[in-house]
This record gives C-alpha cells, sequence and structure tokens, in this order.
C-alpha cells in the first residue's frame, strides 16, 4: 500500500455464520488486498463458518460433518481476514464506536469500528415445557435443539436404529428432522400445537396429503396439541393427555431472531433488527443482515436473502457500488426430505372460489400428489406443489420471474404428471404425412408414401428412393411399421 | 439444378476417391465417384457414421459445380469487384499487405482462420503469419466453437483431446449425459452411438430447448439459457450428498477435490432448481442415473459451452465426472462433441493465436526454440500471444487494431457476434483479403478474392472429434482458375521474400514439414504418414513415431498434467452477463440445424438442403408469441440491446415461454449474431452466443401467411 492511501477503514462483523461468512467473502472479492477496509470477523461458534442448510443431510447422515464447511482453515489468513471462532460479540458503545468481545476463557477486550455488521441470526425456541431444560438453562439430558453443527452431532450420536423420538414442532426444520431421523431407522413422532402440519408455509389439503405421504415412512403425528412435560429416559407426556415415547427429543419449535444486543444498544428492533434498503439500522454506523435482520418485503429464516443483501452491503462499504440496494427477496420454500418433494411459495391460502385471483387446484392424497396454484392477471403469485417435481420447479421459476402463465394451466400444474397418452406417438396410420420420419435426411411420411407407389415396396427399397434410414438408422422400425401398413392397405 | 454457368468439374482420373463429409468434425467416411463430369457422393463404412450420412453429407457434391462457385479471383476496382489474373491478385495483395506493414509495423496486417480447413493449411496459415508477415495477430473461428472446452480440458488432463476415445466406446455406455449437445440434429450419424444408453434408460440430456436429441432422451433437463453451470454443480452436489463420489478415484487419480466441493456445496438441488428451472428431483435422477451406470460418460458441446462462463461452465461438468470416476477408465469418460469439421486439428497447430504447431504455447521458452529452429528463424523473431478471435476483430481498423486482414475459411460477417459491429469493423480495415469457394458475405467485402479449392479437390487431413487424423482424397480436379489455399499462402509469402521451400504448396510436403514440428509437442503428429492414412491405420494423436499404433484413450494410466494427476477446478456460478428487463423480457439462444452448417456459406448454395429450411425463423411458445401479438407464419422481429434481426415466427411447443431460439445460418437482415452478446469468457475468449436479452416485435415488411409445407396423411 503507497504511503499517501487513506487508512483502511475498520468493518467488525459480528457472527461467522452463513450471512457474516459470505459478506466477509463478497468484501475480500472487491477489496482483494484490502486497500480500502480491514475485516474482523467475531463468531460465537467454535468452528470454522459452515453450511447450515445442509444440516438436515448431516442428521441424515447422508453428508460428513466436514462436507458443510464453507471456509478451510487458512481462509481467513490468505484473505487478510482476523477471525476470532469462540468469541462472543458482549456489549455495543455506538457513541465509542467499539464493541466489547469475550474470548473464549479470557476477559473482554474492545475492538473499535467504522462500521459494525450485525449477522448473528437467529436461535432456537424453547417451548416452556417442563423438564425440557434445567435450572440454569441448559438443556436436559436427551433433548436437542436444531441449529448447529453441534446440535446436530449430538443428534446424530443419539440417534440409532429403533430410538423413538420425539419431534417437538412440525415446521419445515421439524419435517426435515423427522425424516432424515426416520431414515436413520428412529421411531419418530412429531408434536405439532396445530392442526395440520407446516402451517405457515401449507394450507390445510397439502398439509394433510404431507402428512400422509410422511407417514408411509413410519414418522406419527399428534396435531392439534402440545408437549406437556418431559421425563428424561421415559418420553413426552402431551397437552392432551397422550404421551409419547422419547429417548431423543428434537426442539424444533422456531427460532427467534438474535435481537438482545442489539436492543441492549439502543437500536430499533421488533421481531428482528429493523434495517432499511441499505441495510442500516437506527444507527448509521451499524448494518444488520441475514436471519437476526428484518427487513420489509424479505421472508424471515431463509438464506438467499442472507446471502442477497450480503451483496448489497459489500458493494456499500467496499464503494464497488455505493448506489447497490436490497429491495427484497422472492422466496420460495423447498422441502429437503429424502422421497418428499415440496414446494411452497407466495399466498397459499387462497381457494378456488376466490373472488380477486384465480385458482388452480388438484388434491391426490392416494400417490401422495397435491398441487394449486394461484393467479393474478396471468402472473402466479403463490402455489404449493407436493409431489410433482417438475412442475413445481417449474411454476416455482414461473413466479420467481414473473413470466406470464402458459395458457394451459392444468398442463402446467401437472408437468410430466400429464396422463401418458396425452404425448403419446401415433401410429404408423395416423400419423400425419407432414411428420418427420427420417430426421438426418428430412424424409416426411409422405415422402415415404410417394416412394411406395412409385415402386419402392420394401425398407431397403424406401432407403435406396429417399436415403431414410441411411444417417443414424434409427427410424428403421417407424419406416418397417409405415411400410408394413402401407402393405396392409394395398 | 440451375446452372447459369457451371463450373466445370473434372474427374480426376482417380475413379472413386475413399474421403471424408466436407462439414462437420464426424467427418462421415464416404467415396466421391467421379464419371464423365457428374459427381456422386455415398456412405461408407466408417466407424464415427458407421455406413450412414446426413443430408448435408448426402448432397456435398452439389457444391463442386454449383453456380455460387468462385472461378476467378477477384479485385476491386472503383468499388466494383472484377475478374482478375492470379498474378494480378496476389501481387496486389502482397505489395498492399508489404506496404501496410511496412508502414505500421508489421503487427498491422492480421490473418483469420477457419476451423473447417485442413491440417496442413492450419499450420501453413500460423507459419505464414509469423514468418512472412510476422504479425501476432492471427486468430481464426474455432475461438467461436471450441475454446471453452479446450481451456477447461487443458486445466483438468493437462490436454485438450475433444473426445479422448474413440467415438465407438460409446455404444457400450449404460449412461451418457449429454450438456448442450444436440447431435441427432446437427451430426445425425453419430446418434446410434447413443442407443446402447438410451436402451439403457440411461440417455440424459441437457437443453433449454426440446431439440430432436432431447426428444430421445430418457430425462430431458430444460435450463433456464445460461445457467448450465449452476446445474452442473447441482448435480455435483446431489451425487456427493447422496454418497456417489467415488472417493477411491479422487484419492488416487485426482487433486483439488476439496475447494471444488467448497464451491459445489453451496449449489443444493433445491437453489439450484430456483436458478435453473430444473426440478431438484430431476438433478437428483441424473447424478443417480450416471453414478449408478456400469460406464457412463459426460459429453458436452457448443450449448454449455458459448458463454461468458463457458470454461467454468465446461469445467463444472468435468469435476462432475471426475467425482463419478468416470475419466480415464476403460468404458467410461468426459469428452466434448467438436463441431467444425477440423475443429480439433485446427487448434492445434498455430493458427490460434497463443499457440504454436503441436499444440505448443507461444509463451513457452522451449517451445518457441523449438519451433524458431525448425523455421529457420531466431526464437526472439517469433511473435508473441496475440488477441483472440472477437477481440482482434473488435478492433480492425482502429488506432490499436490491425489494418489489412487476410481471411482463410471463415465467413466472420455472419458468425461473428455482434454482428453488424464486426461488419462495420471490416468496412473500417485499409485492405481486406478473402480466400474462400463462394462469394461469402465476408469476400463479398474484400479488396481482393482468391477462388480456393475445396474438399474433393485437394488431398489434405483433418483431425475428428475423437482426435484421430483422417486423409481426405482428391477425386476431382477443380474448376480451372482454382488454386489451393497453399499455393495462394506460397505466392504471397515468395512475393514477400521468402523463400518457395520454406511454403511448399504441396499438402503431402506440408504434412511432413507439420510432422517434424509438431514433434515432441502435446499433440505430436510425427508417426503419422500419408502413407499409414491411406493404409487405413486408425491413428489417434499423440503418434511419436511411425510405429507407434497412436493414442486412442490417452488417460487410461495417467492424465497429461507432469505427475499424472486429474484436477478439479473449483467453478461458481455468477450466471449470464445479460439479464431481461422490462424492455427487453426474453432469452434469446442460436444454435444450427440439421440442413445447414455454419454461417451456410456453402449449405445455402445446395438447393436440396434451402428446400428444408430456407428461411430465417425463430422458434416461439405459442403463448408467448400470442403476448407479442404475433402468430405461427408471421414475419417478426427479433431484437437485443445491439441490433435486430428479421424472422419468421414458427410456434414450438416445446419452447420454454421466456426463450426464442435463432438459428445462425442466414446472411443480411436474417443474421442470428446481428442480437448475440460480445461478453467474452475471460479464459478462453469464447463469445456469448447462447444467451442474450430481446424483445419481439412485428416486422412491418412482407408476412408469410401460412406453412408451405403440405399435409398428407
Ligand atoms: C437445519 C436447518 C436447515 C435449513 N434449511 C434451509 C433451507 O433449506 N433453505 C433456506 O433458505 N434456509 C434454510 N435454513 C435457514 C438458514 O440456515 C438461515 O437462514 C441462515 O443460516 C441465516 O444465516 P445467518 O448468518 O443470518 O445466521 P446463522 O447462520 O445462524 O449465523 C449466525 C452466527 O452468528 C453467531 N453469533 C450470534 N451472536 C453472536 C455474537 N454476539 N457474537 C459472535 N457471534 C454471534 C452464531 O453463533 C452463528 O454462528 C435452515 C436452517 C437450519 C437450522
Ligand atoms: S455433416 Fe457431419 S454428420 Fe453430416 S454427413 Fe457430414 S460429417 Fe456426417
Amino acid at each position: 500500500m503507497n504511503a499517501t492511501a487513506r487508512r483502511p477503514r475498520k468493518v467488525v462483523i459480528a457472527g461467522y455464520g452463513m450471512a457474516g461468512a459470505r459478506l466477509a467473502e463478497n468484501i475480500r472479492a472487491r477489496d482483494p488486498r484490502g486497500e480500502r477496509l480491514s475485516v474482523t470477523v467475531v463468531g460465537a461458534e467454535r468452528h470454522a463458518a459452515y453450511n447450515r442448510v445442509l444440516l438436515s443431510s448431516v442428521v441424515a447422515g447422508t453428508l460428513p460433518r466436514d462436507a458443510v464447511t464453507l471456509h478451510p482453515e487458512s481462509w481467513a489468513a490468505e484473505h487478510d481476514v482476523t477471525l476470532r471462532v469462540g468469541a462472543t460479540v458482549r456489549g455495543i458503545d455506538t457513541a465509542a464506536r467499539t464493541v466489547s468481545v469475550h474470548d473464549p476463557g479470557g476477559g473482554p477486550t474492545a475492538l473499535d469500528y467504522d462500521a459494525l455488521v450485525l449477522a448473528q441470526g437467529s436461535s432456537p425456541w424453547i417451548p416452556p415445557v417442563d423438564g425440557l431444560v434445567h435450572e440454569d438453562g441448559s438443556l436436559a439430558p436427551g433433548v436437542c435443539a436444531f441449529r448447529t453443527l453441534d446440535d446436530c452431532e449430538e443428534i446424530a450420536g443419539r440417534a440409532r436404529a429403533g430410538t423413538p423420538v420425539a419431534v417437538l414442532g412440525g415446521g419445515l426444520l421439524g419435517i426435515e428432522a423427522a425424516r432424515g431421523l426416520a431414515g436413520r431407522g428412529c421411531r419418530v413422532t412429531v408434536v405439532h400445537p396445530h392442526s395440520h402440519v407446516m402451517e405457515r408455509q401449507l394450507d390445510r389439503g397439502a398439509g394433510d396429503v404431507l402428512a400422509g405421504t410422511l407417514a408411509g415412512y413410519g414418522i406419527e403425528f399428534r396435531t392439534g396439541t402440545t408437549a406437556a412435560r418431559y421425563v428424561p429416559g421415559d418420553g413426552v407426556k402431551l397437552d392432551d393427555g397422550g404421551y409419547v415415547p422419547a429417548d431423543l427429543v428434537v426442539v424444533s419449535a422456531g427460532v427467534r431472531p438474535e435481537t438482545g444486543l442489539a436492543a441492549s444498544a439502543g437500536l430499533a428492533v421488533d421481531r428482528g433488527i429493523l434495517v432499511d434498503d441499505c441495510m442500516r439500522t437506527s444507527d448509521p454506523r451499524v448494518h444488520a443482515i441475514g436471519d437476526c435482520a428484518q427487513h420489509p418485503g424479505t421472508p424471515p429464516g431463509l438464506v438467499q436473502p442472507a446471502w442477497d443483501q450480503a451483496g448489497v452491503l459489500a458493494d456499500l462499504l467496499t464503494g464497488a457500488d455505493s448506489a447497490g440496494r436490497y429491495r427484497g427477496t422472492a422466496a420460495v420454500t423447498r422441502l429437503k426430505a429424502s422421497g418428499v418433494d415440496l414446494a411452497s411459495f407466495g399466498d397459499v391460502g387462497s381457494e378456488p372460489d376466490s373472488p380477486e385471483a384465480e385458482v388452480v387446484c388438484l388434491n391426490d392424497p392416494a400417490r401422495g400428489r397435491y398441487a394449486k396454484l394461484v393467479l393474478r392477471d396471468d402472473l402466479v403469485t403463490g402455489g404449493v406443489l407436493l409431489g410433482v417435481p417438475d412442475a413445481a420447479a417449474n411454476v416455482a421459476h414461473h413466479y420467481t420471474h414473473r413470466t406470464p402463465a402458459p395458457a394451459d394451466r392444468l398442463a402446467f400444474l401437472l408437468g410430466r404428471a400429464l396422463p401418458e397418452e396425452a404425448v403419446r406417438a401415433p401410429s404408423p396410420a395416423s400419423m400425419p404425412g407432414s411428420v418427420t420420419v427420417c430426421e438426418c435426411n428430412n424424409v416426411p411420411k409422405s415422402g415415404l408414401v410417394d416412394a411406395w407407389r412409385r415402386g419402392a415396396r420394401s425398407v431397403a427399397g424406401l432407403a435406396e428412393a429417399t436415403r431414410a434410414t441411411t444417417g443414424c438408422g434409427s427410424c428403421t422400425g417407424l419406416v418397417r411399421g409405415i411400410a408394413d401398413w402401407l402393405e396392409s392397405t394395398e | 439444378m440451375q446452372t447459369d454457368q457451371p463450373a466445370e468439374v473434372q474427374a480426376a482420373a482417380l475413379g472413386s476417391a475413399r474421403t471424408h463429409c466436407p462439414y462437420c468434425a464426424l467427418q462421415c467416411g464416404m467415396s466421391v465417384e467421379a464419371t464423365q463430369g457428374a459427381v456422386t457422393v455415398a456412405p461408407r463404412e466408417f466407424p464415427t457414421n458407421g455406413g450412414g450420412l446426413c443430408q448435408k453429407g448426402w448432397t456435398s457434391a452439389a457444391l463442386l459445380d454449383s453456380p455460387a462457385r468462385l472461378t476467378t479471383p477477384l479485385v476491386r476496382e472503383r468499388g466494383q469487384l472484377h475478374p482478375a489474373g492470379w498474378d494480378e491478385a496476389l501481387d496486389t495483395v502482397a505489395a498492399r499487405l508489404g506496404r501496410i506493414g511496412a508502414e505500421h509495423g508489421a503487427d498491422a496486417v492480421g490473418v483469420f482462420g477457419g476451423g473447417g480447413l485442413t491440417n496442413e493449411k492450419c499450420y501453413a496459415l500460423g507459419k505464414f503469419a509469423r514468418v512472412a508477415l510476422g504479425t501476432a495477430n492471427i486468430d481464426y473461428n474455432g475461438r467461436f466453437c471450441m475454446s471453452s472446452a479446450a481451456a477447461a480440458g487443458t486445466r483438468a488432463f493437462g490436454m485438450d483431446r475433444g473426445m479422448p476415445f474413440p467415438v465407438t466406446d460409446l455404444a457400450d455406455a449404460d449412461a451418457i449425459l449429454l450438456a448442450g449437445a444436440n447431435p441427432v440434429e446437427t451430426m445425425p450419424p453419430f446418434a446410434q452411438h447413443l442407443s446402447g444408453a438410451s436402451g439403457c434408460e440411461g440417455l440424459v440430456v441437457v437443453d433449454p430447448r426440446r431439440t430432436p436429441t432431447a426428444a430421445r432422451a430418457n430425462l430431458h433437463l430444460q435450463p433456464a439459457p445460461g445457467t448450465d453451470l449452476a446445474l452442473a454443480l447441482g448435480i455435483l452436489h446431489a451425487a456427493v450428498a447422496e454418497g456417489h463420489l467415488d472417493t477411491e478415484y479422487v484419492r488416487t487419480r485426482t487433486d483439488e477435490f476439496d475447494p471444488a466441493w467448497q464451491q459445489a456445496a453451496s449449489w443444493w438441488p433445491e437453489r439450484v432448481e430456483r436458478i435453473t428451472g430444473v426440478a431438484a428431483a430431476d438433478q437428483r435422477r441424473a447424478a443417480a442415473m450416471l453414478s449408478g451406470a456400469r460406464n457412463a460418460y459426460v459429453l458436452t458441446a457448443r450449448g454449455t459451452e458459448q458463454h461468458a462462463d463457458g470454461t467454468d461452465t465446461v469445467s463444472g461438468w468435468i469435476n462432475l465426472a471426475l467425482a463419478l470416476g468416470l475419466p480415464g477408465r476403460a468404458g467410461s469418460g468426459y469428452g466434448c462433441l467438436t463441431g467444425q469439421g477440423n475443429g480439433q486439428g485446427g487448434r492445434e497447430h498455430g493458427q490460434k493465436s497463443d499457440q504454436l504447431p503441436g499444440y505448443r504455447r507461444i509463451d513457452d521458452a522451449a517451445s518457441r526454440e523449438h519451433v524458431a529452429r525448425q523455421w529457420g528463424i531466431a526464437p526472439d523473431e517469433l511473435p508473441g500471444a496475440g488477441p483472440s478471435a472477437y477481440e482482434l476483430l473488435d478492433a480492425l481498423g482502429t488506432e490499436h487494431g490491425v489494418k489489412a486482414l487476410l481471411v482463410f475459411g471463415s465467413n466472420v460477417a455472419v458468425s461473428a457476434p455482434g454482428a453488424d459491429r464486426v461488419t462495420n469493423r471490416l468496412a473500417e480495415l485499409d485492405f481486406l483479403a478473402v480466400a474462400d469457394i463462394v462469394l461469402s458475405e465476408t469476400a463479398a467485402m474484400a479488396d481482393v478474392v482468391f477462388p480456393v479449392t475445396q474438399w474433393a479437390e485437394e488431398d489434405g487431413t483433418m483431425t475428428n472429434l475423437e482426435g484421430r487424423v483422417l486423409l481426405r482424397r482428391k477425386a476431382v480436379d477443380p474448376p480451372a482458375g482454382v488454386r489451393s489455399d497453399l499455393e495462394v499462402l506460397g505466392g504471397l509469402a515468395t512475393r514477400l521474400g521468402r523463400p518457395p521451400e520454406a511454403f511448399p504448396c504441396e499438402p503431402q510436403r506440408v504434412f511432413d514439414e507439420l510432422r517434424r514440428v509438431s514433434a515432441g509437442g502435446v499433440a505430436d503428429y510425427s508417426g503419422i504418414t500419408y502413407e499409414r492414412l491411406r493404409d487405413g491405420v486408425a491413428l489417434h494423436w499423440p503418434v511419436p513415431d511411425t510405429d507407434h499404433p497412436g493414442t486412442p484413450r490417452p488417460f487410461l494410466d495417467r492424465f497429461a498434467h507432469p505427475d499424472g494427476r486429474a484436477r478439479f477446478v473449483p467453478v461458481t456460478y455468477s450466471g449470464p452477463a445479460e439479464e431481461t428487463d422490462e424492455d427487453y423480457p426474453l432469452l434469446a439462444t442460436t444454435g444450427r440445424l440439421l440442413a445447414h452448417y455454419q454461417s451456410g456459406a456453402q449449405t445455402r448454395n445446395v438447393d436440396e438442403l434451402m428446400a428444408v429450411d430456407g428461411e430465417m425463423f425463430v422458434e416461439v411458445h405459442p403463448d408467448t408469441a400470442r403476448r407479442f401479438d404475433l402468430s405461427d407464419g408471421e414475419a417478426a422481429t427479433v431484437t437485443s440491446r445491439r441490433g435486430t434481426v428479421h424472422a419468421v415466427v414458427r410456434c414450438v411447443a416445446s419452447m420454454r415461454m421466456d426463450t426464442v431460439f435463432l438459428p445462425f445460418h442466414f446472411p443480411d437482415d436474417n443474421r442470428a449474431n446481428l442480437v448475440t452478446s460480445t461478453a467474452l469468457d475471460p479464459v478462453s475468449g469464447m463469445p456469448e452466443f447462447k444467451v442474450c436479452a430481446v424483445r419481439l416485435g412485428r416486422h412491418r415488411g412482407t408476412g408469410r401467411q401460412a406453412s408451405a409445407r403440405q399435409e398428407v396423411a
């Protein structure tokens, strides 16, 4: 760096999760030599950043824990980033522009910042169930949350074939955990307070079909009831008097954005830390991104918004694009559960008799299929697609990109699930004369018919007269079929 | 055929010649029979075509006596091209090139070659540029074709040989993934090699369009144009997450898996689905089909390569193949389907700006030393690396660009991206000379045009898509007044003061020199002789000596990096250079048709092919057409930020609604490349032909009302 260059501005990132790690990467992609910004990342977990989204695969046992790390150990040093893992930001002094950091085993140290970024994610909400937590707030033996790599290792360590497991909460994460554990051979029961699972993303019909599909994998459901008491080594007693045996209890009852630190520093918080399109909090030198941030028009708890926000904030902090703004992300929820294909997005509550929207709905519980499409002015505004994977991909793509839906709504909704007759090839007799039989030599059926009438009365003769079959040869069967048909009509 | 002034075709006293098709890289075996002025073509049994020919091959003789054929040099006077004698034409070109070089420096003269030229011509062209002209400015249209696959292949394997196995090996595969390849339409006889896989329900085709190839697939993945890399990452992710990683192979034969996985780990199938529109379940199914197969191949072609991230995209597919343990294993592998007739050989012998014969790097001291010694010049007389094709063309006539250009075997006015801009740049040149068989759109702009020989009129070698060197044999004498490209180069070189023996005109002598110069290089041809080729020996390079049997499968024991190991390359997806917006809401992608080849300069002169596809069209989903107030058969305009192309609407129900397709074989207002993007791949210099943002409009000219084809049941 030359002597006249300005001292790089100090950026402190609190949180080395998916958002914090991505922000550090994005900053270094735009300022590779650290000329504009110095970067310190403080992360409370004792690991290098990892991909939280893939934790369901770790629980299911399909990915080893090493496979989910986002950065190799050497990453920070190679990218001129100061990294403090296992350390926690405990306080912010917005006037002095310092944070106090607690390293593992050490006392608090103060760190100056020019810009502070809160990327603290969210933490699992532990419902008030007797016996679930000790006096000191730690979880009772056999109880695990489902948020961190450590949680997953503990779950995986306790989950043996035949182990009875209670999953508290049948939301997206609870279902993913349940499916993964069922795949390991555990006897899984999901306890869910609402009348159908994943009620935030699914309407009743879809929730019921989903529960049916999961029942096929041996998962049991107790809906409309909550856990009342946990007895270690025994199981969970329910509000409705029921009982679920459990050697392992996985708590997936929802998450709460981490707002405590921000609130105690006087920053405006609601459900999450309030931010504008520049990811600024109520203090212009403090930013928040990811699960802990609350941005109007952004659904909570998904990684794509977190990454989009990290990109915009890196543009702003480095000056790579000072006009960059984050305008929200259209969210599509996809369940990652082996053998179950579910997508949900936008307005899923409208019913076919809705006066405002056009709603197409198909319910096929016997085959585990449920599909609902909600449209306004030809644009997809919502959908639930269960058991129709290719249609789900296509409909969600139209939703995300705001491309008008095809006129044939049913074909759109069904994708490859369309009845086979609709796409089956016609017979030699019924196919139109203009259909190309030999692609290699552009020979239409009518060309073969003409050649036949002029005297080419065999496959070889037709080949000689028209060149059909002399390219790749794959139409030989069809040419023979046409020859047979012509012969039969003589 | 209408024959206003038929060029006289003279049957050489050769009877029937065993040769190969003039067009694509499959180089189907054919025999050419010349009797009493009539020339006929018949398919010949050869491994690549199994005795088949496509319609282009069947009709290729029509080009020999086409009235469009040039039979005399043309020189421009007072704005018009006039017939001229050979000496006049050669003198003019030599004088102009000499003067421009003397005035502005040797680099003011440029050379542009082609992937359809024989190895001999490619070699001679590279030598001519470096030795006779002393310019660094030489490149060729293969940049628009193979360069991304070549760069990625070299990164991964240490060597780029399109298919490092004979194409007949494919027949034994029970799964094949074709990414961005449409061989059923563009090289139909190739399709027979896919029947093993499709018979086992194992053919996966990745293509935004439902092409004839995709229609034959057991699984068609239809990503949004420009998102191929995301899809490759998603399938790799699925393969690893579902436990299909071949850990033993990865450990013993490859390096750098971890960094590559660290990128792919962020591309889980559900995330990829949102970008590509390809169902996560289908990504998993593709991974399972490939990994569950006894023998499997991953093959790529232009659809996935012609992107501003084309090199990384190919690396993405190669990473997948490596993770599954395919390359360098008997019966499995990764390969790239070369498109142009000599796309493979064309990139090996020095017409590429950064290369010297034998696939040597021009910036490597030992290579420079070797080649300079063979050419009788000092190493520092040898120019360095020049710009890539589009950069060369984009600077024509500018302060820093070349002022005079020689073009051989390429029709850049139609085939280059942003064609209008390239046409304007060509017009800015002080001097343009073109060698072609017909008056192509580029030739029509030239100051001097040389009429040159074509396939059946000369001997020459081609290197097909599997790296096998073939001898094309002369079957007929060229029309009077036509000379070979080698003679043109020889004539110019002597006029520029080079000794005639340095630029011989007999193909075999040129080939013998190429053999010597390539010796010791990656693409070592030294053991290949015309005699061995005439005897029908199957010689896949490298062939280091005349007893060597050739190398059909070079990677079985080791890859070509010094340590013998393959490399994963960490790649990640960032999206196409241009996105849709309100003004340009659709994506356009471009490609080839069965009946035409490349810019169409040849095939548009064959009546039978024009009867199949004689006019420019745009394929559109019927709902999309309706949205733009268009219907089937109507004349439309397709407009991007760079220009407008005129095309007739063809409604095709299998099109994605956000995508239109344009074939790139047609000239003038119908050039698809008027709209294509000029964004380049930073590694390979490949332009982004396969995706740009467009809108549709109504063309106020004459519309075609109804389909010309008759319905006959
Ligand atoms: C099992 C599972 C599956 C998921 N699947 C999906 C999915 O399929 N799709 C999807 O979009 N999303 C999914 N999510 C959600 C996704 O993981 C989150 O949206 C994403 O991780 C948010 O990133 P973040 O950086 O904001 O928070 P996090 O990744 O949670 O990172 C926050 C980090 O900050 C640390 N931290 C907190 N406070 C402090 C402090 N004071 N000092 C220092 N460090 C601190 C925390 O320990 C943590 O490491 C899933 C989540 C889980 C748990
Ligand atoms: S164009 Fe290609 S596929 Fe067709 S005949 Fe010629 S070499 Fe064969």
